[in-house]
Order: structure tokens, then C-alpha cells, then sequence
């Protein structure tokens, strides 16, 4: 009976796990990887291409010598055993020997190293770039800022687009991109060099796009630069590759690969797209405003840790519902976000004056507050920054 | 090694009040100064601590076992890599080396005991206040530390006070491994037996000897960089905060100096167990003693001058790239030589084998394809793509668990019958030799490709055309996990209950002086030195 009942539940789990089969099952992703893939990304850039033939390169050395020594060894195992009546030699030096298992493979490094050493000065060269682009690591997204080239001045911040549902709900089918899909790609045009600043705001965090061959810390306080030349139109994918924090997995890149015309197309539209965005830093706004606007801030910003309920996480992140600074004074709110307190980031240099008027404002007349001081104009914000 | 002959007449007429005057019952254990009482505390720790990191582990594997956020949140699911990594490396992997160097380093030079006898009870009852830091950590506000083993600034700033517990543990467990070293250093300089020169020494005395002034040298760096990071988060310094002038690089560069000889701890001593088990088996002496001494002490020295190819995407000059590749490979010849020795000591022996052997030949094989990895790892472009994904991750598993703890299975095989004077088990070591390779190589063998397709390490979610290697490593973890629980329930605690008695030397190929005492080996042991000629 009991085992009846056991087979019967085993039946059913089983089942639903067949069934829960299809929902995972997911295509390649277009320009990020495929499933089952047992090798390198398909290179887009001369230096993925490098990096790819000296990792075929270094692969097939490796497994010459592999099968070489273990079948010598194993050689050994089947035939020098005790059990064939096998008596041991006595031989246990021998210098020559020594000497040329020295030598050998000695070459054969300098064999491995000397086609490296090209691609490593290749790498390192970030001269004479085309378009020059700021990549700022932030917990948990990146920014983008167009130095120079085409579509100088432009600047906006990439989150990650998969839904939350999809991450922490698993009976949702996830998408083809999941965790490899942006609101905002970097978009740059094809077969010219592209020059990428990475610093961070925060913490370390590395900016990677396996298939360009690129791979650069972004370090608070530091500049660092990379560059790639991409030669196929296309999206490609990568992601964060330094332990920046608990989201550290969601904040992939997206590199948006398109022709000249369709690059100059996407920062005409950009530029414009920003200009009718930008605010005004003096305009008065009502709560009602300037709580819609902060809504948006908070959930693109402020989820990850003071949660979409306000209520943080307990010994971690504080709640901001029924806190005593959201509730108090506006001043003591406005510094706190402007220039960050241990975990929380400074956003002085992420969020435009309206922007955190906004969230503040939001942040005074949601859940259960009902703070004295319910509203933070843009220009206080200003004033508060000098 | 030359030939060893000792009288033994005096060691029975010694026996009946040998066993006089020490403590027995907890006193045993706490007042212990005894290397071999020492020696057993250290490998009971260890096996402790093993358990409790692969615990940690196969909560990773069971988070990753599908995409999506099943089990924990991210932040929790950062504290388990973090803890397992620090866990393993100084609660298991580096206590069980001192435990086995304990046992093993004063048999195997006829001394009566450790140099420094009550220094070494105080450098094993470090740990266990250190182990209880790191796992209360868990119950504190914010958790444990979640900023990886490595610790990296500034996102060590970010954390509770769990980051501050491991430091203390840290600070605990460096300045053990430090009075350890020291006491290793100085039993075996000076107490070696009469006629034992140190070109006649046992191979495992050699490599400890190595590690012991790599720890020396080494432990400081790190308890420096841990303290300095201390600082920056209670003490307003601005070591590696930019904004103060600082730079987390410097952190980077001062962790790795540690970090990198520290990779070498822990494995040097398991070339040391192997280049025992290998001549043992093939009934052969050790082919190329002299330069596997040489050989040893290179890589040593290597490990000095290679510690930023850990970093090569820090964004380091191109000279300094070069640099680290070059020096980095040049490690690979050394290494080399000794798989070489080794092949060759088995070249024509008369091998059998036992459950020692099985792991040590596994240890070859599977450590050597780590090697492999370790060789394209340190091409400076190949990293730059493979830097913190699961390809670096598989490259490590396959030197720390196939070649560390294997090599500490082998040497407990090896060596046990003389701990517990009881043979082990040949089928169940089997069991366990060819149970942990197989589900080893299902674990890690995937994250190879998973590395390659580009899939970035310490993520508590991924994309989901990573799904089936996951699937299968974390099948694969259990299995290993499993396999451990067996060896320690079905083949450790069995074989110190009882069995078949162990002769003096159970291994008719083993030589060395620590075979000449009998199974158990008593409570004191070479009170009057032996004569090695």
C-alpha cells in the first residue's frame, strides 16, 4: 500500500517535472550563447578571432602531450603490473633524461607564448579609436556616456529588461535573452574602432562581451579602457564578469552592431529623444507630479534593495516605510542620496535633480508615510549639491 | 632516498612507561602536545570542515541545478560561495596538510615529537574558535560574508558584520598556519635522526619543509591585506577607497601576492604524499629524487613572481601582462618534470593496486588535466576571455579536489593502517576511489564548456541555454557529495573501530622509517633516534 502510494507520487513528480520540460527548454540566443556550447562564442572581432586559433592552438598541444605521457603511463598500468609477474627494474636517475624533460617542454612554452605575445600587444592598443564610449559600472546596471566620434554627448542607463517574474517565478517560460536583455543597448556602427572607458561608481564590476573578445574591470576611481572593432551587423551579449554585489548577475551588456546609416539614423533620434527629456531643474512641480515621476525612478532604481513594498531587507537594507529620515526632514534625505552611506550608492552623479526630487517625494507619500515635509523641488536638490 | 636500518630493540622495553603520565579523556585532547594526538585533531577538524563546505557547495549546485531564483536569494546564495570557498581552503584542505605533516613529518625523520610541543596544541586550538566565527557568521545581521574568498574592496565595504567575524578568523587561522610552519620548519632542520642528510629526506618532509616557508612568508601578506580592509570599514582609512586616495587594485595586488604562493601550500605537500604512494606500488624507488627536490623548490620560487595573472583584466600595462604570462608558463616546466618522475617511477615497476595507488594515479591523471587548463589559463588573451567564468572554476576544482584531496585520500589510505593499526577496507576503498573520480569528472568536466560559452562564475542565476551542463553538474555534486559521506561513515570510522590488524609495514613495496614502528605506532615513538646509514 505505502509503496503504492510512493510510486504513485514518484509518477507524478516525475511527470510534472516532464511537463515543467518544455517551459525551460529555450533556442540559442542571437549573439550570446547557444545551447550546449562547447566552445569559445563566434568571434565578430579580429581579436575573438586571435583568441579563438590560440585556444585551438594551445588545445591541441595540450592534448598531443596529454595522450603522449598517460599513454606511456598507462601503458605502464597494463603491462608493469605484479600481477603479470612483472619484476621492477632498478634504474631511478638518469640526468640526460632530466635535462630533456627540461628543455622540451621549456620549448614547447615558448611555443605557446610567442603567438600570444601579438595578440596581447593588439589588445592593449586603444589608439586612434573611431568613437570613444564611458561604460559606469553601477550596483546594478550601466551607464553609457558618448565622449567622442559620432553621437558625442549622448548618455543614458542600460537595466536589465527580463522580467522579474520570470527570475523568481518558475512555472513563467523564460525568454530566448533571458538575463541577457537590456531596456537601452549600446548601439555602435559596424567595422569601426570603438574605444570603451569602463569606470565604476561603486564597487568593481567588468565590462564583457565574449564575442568581441573584450573584457575590462570598471574600477571606482580609476579609468581603464578596451576596444573592439565589430565585423557583423548584429546583437551581442555579455555580462557582468566581477562579483559586484548580490545582483551581480543581473546587469548584462547588450552591444547593439549597426551600418553607418543606421548608427547616424539611431543618434539623430537619440539626441532628440534626450532633448525633449531633460528637465528643467527650476520648474515647479505639484506632489502628484512629481510622485508619478518617482515611481518610475524607484523601480528602475531603488527595488533591488529597499524592495517594491518599502519594507528593505531586515539587516541588510533598511525599510523605507516608516522610516524616521523619509518621515523627517527633507535635508537630511536629499544628502543621503546625493552622496551615498556605506551600501547605499551616491546617485549624485546617476540621477538628474528632478529625478531624485522625484523618488524623494514618492518615497514621503507612499506605503504608510505621510511625512510633514511631503515634497522636494528640483531646485533644492541643486542648491543641496553646491 | 638511501636505505634506512634502525634497531629497535629499545622501543618495547620503552613501552610500559611510555604510556605513563599523560592525560586521558578530554584532557587528552585539549592539553594534547603529543604529534600524533595533534596530528589526529588536525584531520578530525578538517574532515569536520569538509563536510560542512560541501554542504555549502551542494547549496550552490541545488540553486543552479535550474535557472531562475528557486531556493535563496542572491545574497544568501553569495554567502554560500564565499564561505564554501573560505571553508575549504583554510578549514579543510590546509588543517588536513598539517594534520598528515604532524603524523607523518617526526616518523619519517625518527624524531620523538615536534619541536615546539605545546606551541603546537596552541596552533591547532586557534581553529576551532576560528571555524566557530566563520559559521555563526550565518546567524549574524546581514549574514555572512558574501564579497567571494577573495574579498575584494570595495565591496567588502558593503558588508555586515559578517565580513569582520572572518577576518578575526582569518587573522586566527593565518597566525595557526604561521606557529605550524615555524614548528614544521624547526623539527625539520633540527631533528632529523641521526645519518638522515637532507638530500636523504622522505620526499612529503621536502615539500612541507617548501610550503612551510611559503606559509612564513606569506600569511603576513595576507593578514596585512585583511587588516587593512579592517580599517577602511571601521577606522575611516582609505587603503582601497579611491575617494580617499586609495586604490582597490593595491588590494588586489597585496591579496594575490598571498593568494598565488598560497595555491602552491596547498598542493606542494600533496606531491610530497604521491611521490611516497608512487614508489611504494611499482615497488621502485622514486625515479629523479634530486630533481624533484629541484623541481619543488622552482615552483616554489615561481609562485613569487606570477601573482597578477589573476588580474590580467584589471587593465594592467602591456609589459606587465607579458610579464605574468611569461613567468606563469615557465611554471608549467617544473610541474612537468615531476608528472615526468612520476610516470617514470611506474616505467617498468611491478605495480599493484591498492586503493592508495587508485587515487594516486587518479591524482596524476586528473591533476595533470588541471594543469592543462592551468597552462591555457595563463596565456594573457585566453584569460582575459576565460576570467571569472566557470572554465577558471573547473581549472581550480581539478587541482584543489582532484589533486589536493585526493592526494590526502591517498595518503589516508596510504598511511591510516598506521594511525588506526587497522587495515581499511580494499572494497569499499574502491568504492570510494572510483565513485568520488567519476562523479568528480561529471561535476566539473561540464563547467569547462560552460566557462568557454562564456557563462560567469558566482551567479545565482544564468541564462538559460547554460541549463543542461548545470543540470549535470550539480547531478554530478551530489554524487560527489555522497561519495564522501560513504568514505567517512563506510571506510574512516569503520577502519579506527577495528578490521584486520595492520602489520608494521602493511606495504611490502613502502620504505622509510616510519614503517619500521609498529601498527598503531605507540604513544611515543624513536625516544632514542634511530641510526640511518
Amino acid at each position: 500500500m505505502k509503496l503504492a502510494q510512493r510510486i504513485q507520487s514518484l509518477t507524478l513528480g516525475a511527470s510534472l517535472l516532464a511537463a515543467g520540460l518544455p517551459a525551460w527548454a529555450v533556442p540559442d540566443s542571437v549573439g550570446g550563447p547557444a545551447i550546449r556550447q562547447l566552445n569559445f562564442q563566434t568571434p565578430v572581432t579580429p581579436i575573438a578571432s586571435q583568441i579563438y586559433s590560440l585556444h585551438t592552438w594551445m588545445l591541441i598541444i595540450c592534448l598531443v602531450i596529454f595522450v603522449a605521457v598517460f599513454g606511456v603511463m598507462f601503458y605502464s598500468i597494463l603491462k608493469h603490473r605484479k600481477s603479470l609477474g612483472h619484476k621492477s627494474a632498478t634504474f631511478h636517475e638518469s640526468t640526460s633524461v632530466e635535462i630533456a624533460w627540461t628543455i622540451i617542454p621549456f620549448i614547447i612554452v615558448i611555443g605557446m607564448a610567442l603567438p600570444a605575445t601579438k595578440t596581447v600587444v593588439a589588445m592593449k592598443d586603444t589608439s586612434n579609436a573611431d568613437i570613444t564610449i564611458k561604460a559606469t559600472g553601477m550596483q546594478w546596471k550601466w551607464g553609457y556616456d558618448y565622449l567622442k566620434g559620432e553621437g558625442e554627448g549622448i548618455a543614458f542607463l542600460s537595466n536589465l529588461s527580463t522580467p522579474r517574474e520570470q527570475i523568481t517565478d518558475h512555472s513563467k517560460p523564460k525568454n530566448a535573452e533571458y538575463l541577457l536583455e537590456v531596456d537601452n543597448d549600446v548601439v555602435v556602427p559596424v567595422n569601426k574602432k570603438i574605444r570603451i572607458v569602463t569606470t565604476a561608481n561603486d564597487v568593481i564590476h567588468a565590462w564583457a562581451v565574449p564575442s568581441f573578445g573584450v573584457k575590462q574591470d570598471a574600477i571606482p576611481g580609476f579609468v581603464r579602457d578596451t576596444w573592439f572593432k565589430a565585423e557583423k551587423i548584429g546583437k551581442y551579449r555579455g555580462q557582468c564578469s566581477e562579483l559586484c554585489g548580490k545582483e551581480h548577475a543581473f546587469m548584462p551588456i547588450v552591444v547593439d552592431v549597426v551600418s553607418a546609416e543606421d548608427y547616424t539614423k539611431w543618434v539623430n533620434g537619440k539626441k532628440k529623444e534626450m532633448a525633449s527629456k531633460a528637465d528643467d531643474p527650476s520648474k515647479v512641480w505639484t506632489v502628484d507630479e512629481l510622485k508619478q515621476r518617482g515611481e518610475t525612478v524607484y523601480t528602475a532604481n531603488c527595488v533591488a534593495c529597499h524592495q517594491a513594498n518599502g519594507k528593505g531587507v531586515p539587516g541588510a537594507f533598511p525599510a523605507l516605510d516608516g522610516s524616521a529620515m523619509v518621515n523627517g526632514p527633507r535635508a537630511a534625505q536629499i544628502d543621503i542620496l546625493l552622496n551615498g552611506k556605506n551600501a547605499m550608492p551616491a546617485w549624485k552623479g546617476v540621477l538628474s535633480d528632478t529625478e531624485i526630487a522625484a523618488v524623494i517625494t514618492f518615497t514621503r507619500n507612499s506605503w504608510s508615510n505621510k511625512a510633514a515635509e511631503n515634497i522636494v523641488q528640483p531646485a533644492e536638490v541643486l542648491a543641496a549639491r553646491k | 632516498m638511501s636505505t634506512t636500518a634502525v634497531d629497535h630493540g629499545h622501543q618495547n622495553s620503552h613501552d610500559d612507561h611510555g604510556d605513563h603520565g599523560h592525560p586521558t579523556g578530554w584532557r587528552r585532547w585539549l592539553y594534547a602536545t603529543n604529534h600524533k594526538d595533534i596530528g589526529t585533531l588536525y584531520l578530525w577538524f578538517s574532515m569536520t570542515m569538509l563536510m560542512v563546505g560541501g554542504v555549502l557547495a551542494l547549496g550552490i549546485r541545488a540553486e543552479l541545478f535550474q535557472p531562475g531564483l528557486q531556493l535563496f536569494q542572491p545574497e544568501f546564495f553569495n554567502q554560500l560561495t564565499s564561505m564554501h570557498g573560505v571553508i575549504m581552503i583554510f578549514g579543510a584542505i590546509m588543517p588536513a596538510f598539517v594534520g598528515f605533516a604532524n603524523w607523518m613529518i617526526p616518523l619519517q625523520i625518527g624524531a620523538s615529537d615536534m619541536a615546539f610541543a605545546r606551541m603546537n596544541n596552541f596552533s591547532f586550538w586557534l581553529l576551532p574558535p576560528a571555524a566557530i566565527l566563520l559559521i555563526s557568521s550565518f546567524f549574524a545581521p546581514g549574514g555572512a560574508m558574501a564579497g567571494g574568498w577573495t574579498m575584494y574592496a570595495p565591496l567588502s565595504s558593503q558588508m555586515g558584520i559578517g565580513m569582520d567575524m572572518s577576518i578575526f578568523a582569518m587573522h586566527l587561522m593565518g597566525a595557526s598556519s604561521i606557529m605550524g610552519s615555524i614548528n614544521i620548519v624547526t623539527t625539520v632542520l633540527n631533528m632529523r635522526a641521526p645519518g638522515m642528510t637532507l638530500m636523504k629526506m622522505p620526499m612529503f618532509c621536502w615539500t612541507w619543509l617548501i610550503t612551510a616557508y611559503l606559509l612564513i612568508a606569506v600569511m603576513p601578506v595576507l593578514a596585512g591585506a585583511i587588516t587593512m580592509t579592517l580599517t577602511d570599514r571601521h577606522f575611516g582609512t582609505m587603503f582601497f577607497n579611491a575617494a580617499g586616495g586609495g586604490d582597490p587594485v593595491m588590494y588586489q595586488h597585496i591579496f594575490w601576492f598571498f593568494g598565488h604562493p598560497e595555491v602552491y601550500i596547498m598542493i606542494l605537500p600533496a606531491f610530497g604524499i604521491i611521490s611516497h604512494i608512487i614508489p611504494a606500488f611499482a615497488r621502485k624507488q622514486l625515479f629523479g629524487y634530486a630533481s624533484m627536490v629541484y623541481a619543488t623548490s622552482s615552483i616554489a620560487i615561481l609562485s613569487f613572481i606570477v601573482w597578477a595573472h589573476h588580474m590580467f583584466t584589471t587593465g594592467m600595462p602591456v609589459t606587465g601582462q607579458l610579464f605574468f604570462m611569461y613567468a606563469t608558463m615557465l611554471i608549467a616546466v617544473p610541474t612537468g618534470v615531476k608528472i615526468f618522475n612520476w610516470v617514470a617511477t611506474m616505467w617498468r615497476g611491478s605495480m599493484t593496486f591498492e586503493t592508495p595507488m587508485l587515487f594516486a594515479i587518479g591524482f596524476i591523471f586528473v591533476f595533470t588535466m588541471g594543469g592543462f587548463t592551468g597552462l591555457i589559463l595563463a596565456v594573457t588573451p585566453i584569460d582575459i576571455e576565460l576570467q571569472d567564468t566557470y572554465y577558471v572554476v573547473a581549472h581550480f576544482h581539478y587541482v584543489l579536489v582532484a589533486g589536493s584531496l585526493f592526494a590526502m585520500f591517498a595518503g589516508f589510505y596510504f598511511w591510516g593502517p598506521k594511525w588506526t593499526g587497522y587495515m581499511y577496507n580494499e572494497t569499499r576503498g574502491k568504492i570510494h576511489f572510483w565513485a568520488s573520480l567519476i562523479t568528480f569528472n561529471i561535476t566539473f568536466f561540464p563547467m569547462h564548456f560552460l566557462g568557454l560559452a562564456g557563462m560567469p562564475r558566482r551567479y545565482a542565476d544564468y541564462p538559460a541555454q547554460f541549463t543542461d551542463f548545470n543540470v549535470v553538474a550539480s547531478i554530478g555534486a551530489l554524487g560527489f557529495g555522497l561519495s564522501q559521506v560513504y568514505f567517512l561513515f563506510a571506510v574512516v570510522i569503520p577502519s579506527i573501530r577495528g578490521g584486520e590488524k595492520a602489520a608494521a609495514n602493511p606495504w611490502d613495496g613502502a620504505e622509510g622509517l616510519e614503517w619500521t614502528v609498529p601498527s598503531p605506532a605507540p604513544f611515543h615513538t624513536f625516544e632514542v633516534p634511530p641510526i640511518v646509514k
